[in-house]
């Protein structure tokens, strides 16, 4: 029987982990439910994201903070430029998951030919302290990156939600024609939205960055669980992103803990077929 | 929405990828196939081999690359094979057992090249293998990890740790511990299920309980396992003597990294096949433990062409900004395959792959390694692997003692 500890201890593996499953996902999920693109090439940018954090912070000696604050802004322009080009040539929604296939290869192979395909690793002091609650150990990184994607989501969701522009962006999703009857301009706000998406990438990347070594391969790496996540959470819903990234990485976490770590990878793939068997309408 | 997704298949991707890795790759000014330098005299000889240049395998894809590149440089230097210089057509397999099949294919009947070696690890080896003895051609490997699966009778691994490793060199690292005055009582088992990687986890548990050792725990995971926090906490619970790590490239640093975020380094740590890099480079990675043929210090450096490969990679590789510029294990690799194939051509004066491949049967070759031989079960020798250690940021043989770097020897907790 595991002890409470070790149960403890995965519970917060558990929530970290899916954190960052969702912050992966939040931008994914915004450019799928409200632009209709499949944007894979959503996980090249936050690997892009997360070398451009090793160069920045840990080859120019740049304070991470800094780093932060260059990355985000450029990858905004980043995804306003990509969505400018999706525009132009009308890539369509089955069209966008090739084209965003190919611009991931495409990063990949500029990733490999700027920092090669040797492993890089971001070694930053406080990347592994932890604080001490009771018998369990809170890894403050990780802690940070849950905060800062639970905070992401829950303002994306206000934006959406509340804000004129959240709301045109929902009228331009549900119905394109009649939002612009009433004025709205999908094109300003896909390209708002393709930025703000891709700026999130941008963040992730940096905090894969602190807490993992690097190599460009790993782009792939993450795909299949994070696209279980913004299916299971709802396209265009950060808060349900949140969710399900919480969800999937708990179940894993436990099941490592409790079963055994092989019996870990089938539980986002189940969760994903029965969502997709018993509520289909979520895509 | 759906029928979209559904109607997007593997090998659309695959193919897809292959087709955009080209252009990305052309657009970057890559080149996959590396011709060698200046031809001594007449036609060259073409060498035909694939090496996991982009995809997953790619960092030590590279170290090989390297090592190639510096005794084909070298030879060209000097009289190449036969008097002829030497060309070796290198083209990227992606890491992918299936495109090194069809690349291999390619090299023997479209760019018929004279001679194939070995592409970089298990699964393309195997492709390799399979359509090396299609064509009746000779392949000399050098990274295979499952002997007992080596079928073909013109195959020649250079990587030599024996026929059943997963019994001699799990005893052989207890012995070392045991020759520490520090035996480990308990031990804890944690493996990828990455095929060359299980078997020998599954070995050492064999050997560990023969020995006597308690095992606490034993788990294995998936290849491309993410997150090790659960995985650590059990770890922890555990708190073994001796932890067996069956990682590849990044697993064991990952471990140890979760470890140390619950506040606990384990005792002795074992790896099987980390990253070397980011092993040797990270704080945690201090004292871990692995398996290897090859360091570059004595006696290694005294093997025959050894001072001048360690010394030639090292400029190159420092030139390609790779994070651990030494010649290991991998890149001595690399460089033996050469050395074997030389000397068989030298001894035949013969390209034909079944006089080589008689030859090199017959016959002992001295490289950076050591003696080889190919004489055994499966054309393996000797079981010549030894056991490393991280000391101050660089790894360094262990044991056995006769091979211990000069003034080294194992950190025990």
């Amino acid at each position: 029987m595991p002890s409470a500890t070790l149960l403890g201890q995965s519970l917060l593996s558990g929530i970290f982990i899916g954190g960052l499953y969702g912050l992966l996902g939040l931008g994914l999920s915004l450019s799928w439910g409200y632009l209709r693109l499949i944007n894979l090439a959503h996980f090249a940018l936050a690997f892009l994201g997360a070398y451009l954090t090793y160069q920045l912070a840990g080859v120019a000696g740049m304070h991470i903070l800094l780093a932060v604050l260059i990355i985000v802004p450029a990858f905004f322009v980043l995804g306003v430029a990509m969505q400018w080009l999706f525009t132009r040539f009308s890539v369509g929604e089955f069209a966008s998951l090739l084209v965003s296939f190919g611009m991931t290869v495409i990063i990949e192979s500029a990733i490999q030919w700027l920092w090669t395909a040797d492993m890089r690793k971001l070694q930053l002091e406080q990347g592994t302290v932890s604080l001490q609650v009771g018998t369990l150990f809170v890894p403050v990184t990780e802690a940070l990156m849950f905060a800062v994607a639970a905070a992401l989501s829950v303002a994306t969701w206000a934006w959406l939600r509340f804000t004129y522009v959240g709301k045109a962006m929902r009228a331009s999703a549900e119905n394109p024609e009649i939002a612009a009857a009433f004025g709205v301009d999908h094109r300003r706000l896909a390209l708002l939205l393709s930025g703000v998406a891709a700026a999130y990438a941008g963040v992730a990347g940096t905090f894969v960055a602190v807490i993992y070594t690097l190599s460009p391969a790993q782009i792939f790496a993450w795909m299949g669980v994070v696209f279980a996540v913004v299916i299971l959470g709802g396209l265009g819903n950060p808060l349900g992103v949140l969710v399900a990234g919480l969800v999937i990485g708990v179940s894993e976490s436990m099941t490592m803990a409790v079963i055994a770590p092989t019996w870990a990878p089938l539980v986002s793939f189940t969760l994903l077929i029965l969502v997709l068997v018993l509520r289909p309408d979520r895509i | 929405m759906k029928s979209t997704r559904q109607g997007v298949s593997a090998a659309l991707f695959a193919a897809a990828r292959g087709f955009v890795t080209a252009l990305a790759l052309g657009v970057l000014g890559l080149t996959a196939a590396v011709p060698a330098g200046a031809a001594p005299s007449g036609p060259p000889i073409r060498i035909g081999a694939t090496l996991a240049l982009t995809g997953p395998l790619a960092s030590t894809g590279f170290v090989h690359k390297i090592a190639g590149e510096v005794f084909v440089e070298q030879i060209n230097k000097k009289d190449g094979l036969l008097g002829r210089p030497v060309e070796w057509v290198v083209l990227d397999d992606q890491s992918k057992p299936d495109l090194t099949r069809t690349l291999y294919d390619r090299l023997i009947t479209a760019d018929k090249v004279d001679l194939v070696v070995g592409p970089y690890a298990t699964g393309p080896i195997l492709s390799a293998m399979a359509v090396a003895e299609r064509h009746g051609k000779m392949l000399i490997h050098n990274s295979f990890g499952i002997p007992k699966l080596a079928k073909y009778d013109m195959q020649f691994p250079i990587y030599s740790f024996g026929m059943e490793p997963e019994q001699t060199f799990p005893n052989t690292l207890l012995d070392a511990l045991a020759a520490s005055g520090k035996a480990p009582g308990t031990v804890a088992i944690v493996t990828s299920k990455f095929p060359s990687v299980h078997f020998l986890s599954v070995g050492a548990r064999e050997v560990a309980k023969k020995r006597g050792l308690r095992e606490l725990l034993y788990l294995e995971f998936e290849f491309g396992n993410r997150d090790f926090g659960a995985i650590a906490a059990r770890v922890r619970d555990a708190d073994p003597d001796f932890l067996w790590i069956g990682s590849v490239g990044l697993e064991g640093n990952m471990l140890l990294e979760a470890l140390k975020k619950l506040n606990y380094s384990p005792k002795i740590h074992f790896h099987l096949y980390p990253a070397p890099a980011p092993l040797a480079l990270a704080p945690e990675g201090q004292n871990a433990l692995s398996l290897t043929l090859f360091e570059p210090h004595p006696p290694f450096s005294r093997f025959p062409e050894a001072e001048e490969f360690i010394k030639l990679y090292r400029e190159r590789a420092v030139k390609a900004n790779l994070a651990y510029p030494e010649a290991d294990m991998q890149a001595a690799l690399q460089y033996a395959t050469w050395q074997v194939l030389r000397a068989a051509v030298t001894a035949t004066k013969s390209l034909d792959d079944k006089v080589l491949a008689q030859w090199i049967r017959n016959n002992r070759v001295d490289t950076v390694l050591g003696t080889l031989r190919f004489s055994g079960a499966g054309n393996y020798g000797d079981d010549l692997s030894k056991v490393k250690q991280v000391q101050n940021g660089k790894w360094v043989v262990v044991w056995p003692k006769e091979f211990a770097a000069p003034g080294v020897k194992l950190l025990m907790p």
